[in-house]
């Protein structure tokens, strides 16, 4: 895509919106941004909205900013994730700066709290969607270490409260050293089976 | 110099809430109310429920807020500029490995062990946000009556229609909020 200010404008307004609607913490970014990049406009593909999510995981930071970042600097250079990060952080700076000068009305007003409880409800269901497609996805490439890491790393993380620092180190680790372990396998598989017959 | 303090705790902040969200609050805790005293304790619980109501992370939010508080809109923009700077500076750096080296085998391998662990810390977040739309104060408790029967119905709709229509999940949090909306004016609950 060309790098031109309509790209820019696009990065800046679509991030705006899913910033705009990122309550209740923020992974809820990961179904929003999905939505728009992988299904509607194929900016990216599947994996790469994971990938995208475990380095925005490893950063330090906010998720929904690391996010934003990747997708900027994927489409737009550093000006794209320059301006897909003021587009995320636009939205909580304009709201809080309202709210800020009477805020304790804000936090006790009854319809305020109904539409929170209600969006809650909504948030989990979106969250719910988007953890079938992508475990679906995981689950597809018929891998068990995948599935047992799945597992276990939900195990760690939402009964142990592990640290997702941990998580991440370790993940990294057995995916490193499982892939190599698998690569050195096959090509020693490959030399025995062609009989250790020279390269023509 | 105000400006400088701000900008400094802020930028110590961003760079150290690894893991996001609640993982920052215990930091956020140290540097504004322990630290320089900019909030009571009583506003640092005020400020994390309004960031549970208002979209954002509570990085974020609690920087804009202390920022306003501390030193007005300057202050917000000067505190919100710190606390994103360590994630641009940090993210744009590994954007940049990322997609030099995401088609070496090594990064693949690495890659591969981290999908399905971000797969299932997604599915630990989404399941503790449903106990707590589900369950007053997010514990289960066996009685019926207990469960709110309203989060729940939009749950189960909002599931339907996202699997079934594939409906964009900005219209489902939307109409969720409309709906929690008109069950309270309805029926008080």
């Amino acid at each position: 895509m060309k790098r031109d200010g309509s790209l820019y404008l696009k990065l800046f307004l679509y991030t705006f919106v899913l910033s705009a609607f990122t309550f209740g913490g923020g992974y809820v970014i990961v179904p929003l941004m999905r939505k728009r990049f992988v299904e509607d406009l194929h900016w990216i593909d599947e994996q790469e909205m994971l990938d995208l999510i475990s380095v925005s995981q490893s950063s330090p930071g906010p998720i929904a900013v690391n996010a934003s970042l990747m997708i900027g600097y994927h489409m737009g250079g550093i000006p794209g994730a320059l301006i897909t990060a003021f587009g995320t952080v636009l939205p909580p700076l304009l709201i809080i700066s309202v709210i800020s000068f009477f805020y304790q009305q804000f936090r006790d007003n009854a319809y305020v709290s109904a539409v929170m409880r209600g969006m809650q409800a909504g948030v989990a269901a979106v969250i719910c969607n988007v953890v079938l497609d992508m475990g679906n996805m995981v689950l597809k490439g018929k891998s068990l270490l995948s599935a047992f890491l799945m597992l276990s790393v939900f195990i760690a993380v939402y009964f142990f409260k592990v640290n997702v620092i941990w998580v991440i180190l370790i993940c990294a680790l057995i995916g490193l050293l499982s892939g190599t372990i698998r690569s050195r396998r096959a090509l020693h598989k490959g030399r025995t089976e062609s009989g250790g017959a020279e390269k023509p | 110099m105000i400006y400088l303090q701000l900008f400094w705790s802020m930028f110590q902040i961003g760079l150290f809430s690894i893991g996001g969200g609640y993982v920052a609050l215990p930091l956020i805790h140290h540097q504004i109310v322990e630290l320089h005293g900019w909030l009571t304790v009583t506003e640092f619980a005020d400020i994390i429920t309004i960031a549970e109501m208002t979209p954002g992370p509570i990085a974020i939010n609690a920087a804009t807020f202390v920022g306003i508080r501390v030193a007005g809109i300057p202050g917000a923009l000067v505190s919100t500029l710190a606390c994103v700077l360590p994630s641009c500076i940090i993210v744009l750096l590994l954007a940049k490995i990322y997609y030099k080296y995401r088609n070496l085998n090594a990064m693949q391998y690495i890659l591969s062990g981290l999908r399905p662990a971000v797969v299932a810390m997604i599915a630990s977040a989404g399941l503790g946000i449903m106990l707590l739309a589900f369950f007053a104060g997010g514990t289960i408790s066996l009685s019926v009556g207990s469960v709110n029967l309203v989060a729940l119905a939009i749950f189960v709709t909002g599931l339907f229609v996202l699997r079934k229509w594939k409906l964009n999940p900005l219209y489902v949090m939307g109409g969720a909020g409309m709906i929690g909306l008109a069950a309270y004016v309805l029926w008080g609950v």
